[in-house]
């Protein structure tokens, strides 16, 4: 830890406001890198670790991750913006992810995609207003010989028809509706 | 000499062994589930619960659940395999809990195995006796005896029903043999194998092994053929049977979290034998003697990219395992991950000490949690039992490793892109040369390798490089995995000699076109590749023939097309995936993929004019020729070789504005029929902009200008009123 108190004289007050922002095992995973050769390298690792936690990459996060590590802000957010599994943005309970890879593109993805966007009313990237559901696309989840898939949170489906979509959705929505009452 | 790694080994195998016996599963009911990404996509979590539900409330304790990796049979899954003791294994297909109660009280505890579920119709024939003739060239070359015993059987009457025989590619028995000295024999479910010379050992075995039941002691052999466990298992099918499993030799039938089961199928033997040589250059020379080609796409020599490591006075060297499978469409290096992470491992360990390497990655996509997953576990295990870490084997060799994640950015699994994504930074590639063999990692040489060429190391040093090399072709050795997909009846992964012709795995094991359609294009390499066309079907799948017509190999994406797909759609799919994924270092893939993707959108909704052609034929060869890595230079691949091969579908789209496959959207309209509307308003009630107005019982008419041919009406309409045109 000793080049970092080197860099920064209000060391201790801006590893508080760190503290404020990032869960603790974000800090350790940042600070016991620090000791380690090439720790620059874990830049993209710590990055995955906030968007397991967060669900995104807010503007204060990276900038807690670049205070502690060490690193310029720029570089944290040419990074974030470079990767695209990294999202910027808040996001829904639920993600839907709509494999758009050649096998699924084959098997009609493109239709799944038209109904799940005319049955959520939003396009690709958006949220839907109640904060349920996120639409996004990914390529190849590798389960190609399931052609066409889409994957809720963890769970994959496949193959998957047009009509199947309102069920699935349902299933989700069903939950969400119960857990609010 | 007594060698400490010999004998670190063998202390190894003696713990494994004592402790499976101690678990006595031979004398078990066992039932084999897949688990995996694509498995528990088909639901086999729910199967794995549903027979351990039954197994708890049967009170038995001789049936255990064996969870393994997956087999690459997509379509059929989730698969169950049942093995009880003294019988031969019955697999079943899409397996789901109503099936796995039925197959629990029947079979598992009244032993009537249920047909109608199996794998492929592969109860409809039970044979008493498979027996399995190698194939390969050397045993081959002895000629007829698999003819020959064919004649003796029905001279001796023995049933056709009881004994079936069969063949298969090298069994990697052979390595001690010369040509022509004598061939061998598989016994299903016997799990014996024959070293046969002539007809005198034919006769023994038919009166010995068929008639009384008694292994043939003096023709038997214990080496062990490389794929003997999965062949066991799955030989009597046909999807399986036919392929030749090398890299998969282990996928779908080892607990793929279990170090004990990969050390009790032959496991870490190949490092053993590597590490008591004390030679790094002899591991070296045998890799080259294999002719072993990079399977990540680019095809260079492995034993080659390994020397160059070594030739460099800087003694930090780095080694990579290339896990990011950008193909959108490819999973083989997923399955290989999931279902055999060990193998993997152990060859990447060797590739390590090849080019004396002190640390190791994995860089393994984000997309894939499981696989990240196991290698972990596959790592943490190793380093417990000192397969890892100070003094690998006892060896006085340190080597360590760990995982890195991508991010989703295709351009990562380019080299230099790829060991700065390690660094930390945007995964932009660099110039080549120097190439990362003399400056990669940290400034130091480094190798990189793919998943399936680790994969594939352990066979060539258990085996021998020279036996590697005669699997495949005189350019190059072994197999090839492939990621069947598309329009294709059986999906999955498939591992088959280089070498073999495109039709055998599209028609031989993928059982030829979905629905029966016909076959309009094979489509190999992904992004960075080109289109076959039907008529070449019969091209073998190695490097050279696969550049020769305009595509490449690439890392074993093959999705097969239709003549309801459009290729000038498929090709704009490709394009607009490298456009996208076009890391924007360099003018000409940045700049040049936006521009052809623009006039890709004009032909495709009927607004270009033949002119657009030669300017896109222009950018293509300019964005080939001028880009910096590999994205950009392979973009244009799947409109030069869709240009060359499928030009009259351009015209058609350019000068007639006609989309054969309808496909493309602009230049489809739908119109209702008056003579087949019965005007039961199902198409105006689904109709998602109002296009469609009529009352009941009339003609119903679509209002062009508000239509969005989404084919919604031409889906629902139950008369086929609606018409595509
Ligand atoms: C744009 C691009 C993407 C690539 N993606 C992969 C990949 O996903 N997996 C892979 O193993 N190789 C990929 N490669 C090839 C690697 O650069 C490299 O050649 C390979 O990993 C070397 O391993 P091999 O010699 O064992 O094939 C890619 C190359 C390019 C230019
Ligand atoms: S060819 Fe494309 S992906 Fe490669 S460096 Fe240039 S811009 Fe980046
Ligand atoms: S194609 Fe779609 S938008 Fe057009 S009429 Fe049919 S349902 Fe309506
Ligand atoms: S293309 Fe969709 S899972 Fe591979
Ligand atoms: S040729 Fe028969 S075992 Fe190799």
């Amino acid at each position: 830890m000793n080049h970092q108190t080197s860099t920064t004289d209000n060391w201790d007050a801006v590893r508080a406001a760190c503290l404020e922002i990032l869960p603790e095992h974000i800090v350790a995973f940042i600070e016991q890198n620090q000791d380690l050769e090439h720790s620059e390298g874990q830049l993209i690792a710590t990055l995955h670790m906030v968007q397991a936690h967060f669900g995104f990459l807010g503007r204060d996060k990276m900038h807690a991750v670049a205070q502690l590590a060490q690193v310029p802000l720029a570089k944290v957010t040419g990074v974030a913006t470079f990767y695209h599994y990294f999202r910027l943005q808040p996001r829904g309970k639920h993600i839907i992810n709509v494999c758009l890879g050649t096998a699924c593109y084959v098997k009609g993805a493109d239709k799944l995609s038209q109904r799940l966007m005319d049955d959520l009313g939003i396009q690709f990237g958006e949220t839907t207003k109640d904060g349920v559901f996120s639409l996004d696309s990914t390529r190849c989840l590798g389960t190609c010989g399931l052609a066409p898939v889409v994957m809720v949170d963890d769970q994959v489906y496949g193959p998957v028809t047009p009509g199947e979509i309102s069920i699935i959705l349902e299933k989700y929505s069903r939950r969400e509706k119960s857990s609010r009452l | 000499m007594p060698n400490p790694v010999t004998d670190f080994f063998e202390a190894l195998t003696d713990r494994t062994r004592t402790r499976l016996a101690e678990r006595g599963d031979a004398q078990k009911t066992i039932i084999q589930i897949g688990s995996a990404t694509c498995e528990h996509a088909a639901g086999s979590q729910d199967v794995l619960e549903e027979f351990t539900k039954h197994i708890q409330a049967s009170g038995r304790d001789d049936v255990i659940v064996h969870k393994t990796g997956c087999t690459g049979r997509c379509s059929k899954e989730p698969i169950v395999g049942i093995s009880i003791p003294g019988r031969p294994p019955v697999k079943y297909e899409r397996v789901n809990r109503e099936i796995v109660h039925k197959i629990f009280t029947q079979h598992i505890q009244k032993g009537a195995p249920l047909p109608e579920h199996a794998l492929d119709n592969s109860l409809d024939h039970q044979y008493a006796f498979e027996f399995v003739f190698c194939q390969g060239l050397r045993c081959n070359h002895l000629g007829g005896l698999k003819e020959s015993f064919e004649q003796l059987l029905r001279q001796h009457k023995i049933p056709e029903d009881q004994v079936r025989v069969s063949t298969h590619g090298c069994f990697g028995t052979c390595s001690e043999e010369s040509v022509g000295q004598a061939a061998f024999v598989l016994v299903r479910p016997s799990k014996v194998v024959y070293r046969v010379k002539d007809q005198t050992d034919l006769e023994l075995i038919l009166r010995e092994h068929i008639r009384g039941g008694r292994i043939v002691e003096p023709l038997r052999v214990t080496r062990k053929p490389i794929s003997q466990d999965f062949f066991d298992l799955y030989a009597d099918v046909s999807f399986f049977s036919a392929q030749n499993r090398i890299a998969m030799r282990n996928s779908g039938i080892v607990n793929p979290e279990s170090l004990e089961e990969y050390i009790s199928l032959g496991g870490f033997k190949a490092l053993a034998t590597a590490l008591s040589k004390g030679d790094p250059e002899w591991v070296i020379n045998e890799v080259l003697k294999a002719r072993l080609r990079g399977r990540g796409g680019g095809g260079f020599l492995t034993g080659q990219k390994w020397k160059l490591a070594t030739q460099n006075e800087e003694k930090t060297r780095y080694i990579i395992c290339n896990g990011d499978e950008g193909d959108p469409g490819a999973f083989m290096d997923r399955g290989m991950l999931e279902s055999d992470p060990f193998s993997v491992m152990e060859g990447m360990i060797i590739g390590a000490y090849a080019i004396g390497a002190c640390k190791g990655f994995y860089y393994i996509r984000a997309e894939y949690p499981l696989a990240i997953k196991r290698i972990q576990n596959a790592i943490d295990l190793c380093r417990a039992a000192g397969l890892l870490g100070k003094s690998v084997m006892g060896s006085g060799w340190d080597f360590d490793m760990e995982i890195r994640l991508g991010a989703g950015a295709f351009v990562c699994g380019e080299e230099t892109a790829l060991i700065r994504s390690i660094e930390g930074e945007r995964g932009q590639p660099k110039v080549r040369p120097p190439f990362p063999t003399t400056r990669g990692l940290w400034g130091k040489p480094t190798c990189i390798n793919n998943v399936e060429t680790f994969a594939n190391i352990t066979a060539i040093i258990n085996y021998g490089g020279d036996w590697f090399a005669q699997v495949g072709t005189e350019e190059s050795g072994g197999t090839k995995v492939f990621a069947l997909a598309g329009k294709v009846k059986h999906t999955g992964l498939v591992e088959v000699p280089l070498g073999t012709p495109l039709r055998d795995v599209v028609f031989g094991i993928g059982g030829g076109v979905q629905d029966d359609k016909a076959l309009k294009a094979i489509q190999t390499g992904g992004p960075a590749g080109g289109f076959i066309p039907a008529s070449m079907d019969t091209l073998p799948v190695d490097f050279g023939p696969l550049a020769k017509v305009g595509s490449i190999m690439g890392s074993g994406g093959m999705i097969v097309l239709s003549e309801e797909d459009c290729m000038v759609d498929i090709s704009k799919f490709y394009l607009s995936f490298t456009q996208e994924e076009s890391c924007g270092k360099c003018t000409p893939c940045r700049e040049g993929t936006t521009r052809m993707l623009e006039i890709m959108e004009r032909i495709t909704s009927g607004k270009a004019v033949m002119e657009d052609l030669d300017k896109l034929e222009r950018l293509a060869r300019l964005c080939q020729q001028t880009s910096l890595c590999g994205l950009g230079r392979a973009a244009p691949n799947p409109i030069l070789s869709s240009l060359k091969h499928f030009r009259d579908e351009y015209t058609e789209h350019i000068v007639d504005k006609v989309c054969r496959a309808k496909k493309c959207v602009a230049l489809v309209r739908y119109e209702v029929s008056p003579d087949l509307c019965i005007g039961c308003t199902v198409c105006a009630r689904n109709c998602p902009t109002e296009a469609i107005s009529g009352n009941r019982k009339e003609v119903h008419v679509i209002d062009q200008n508000r239509c969005v041919k989404c084919g919604q009406c031409y889906e629902v309409c139950r008369f086929d009123a609606v018409e595509r045109k």
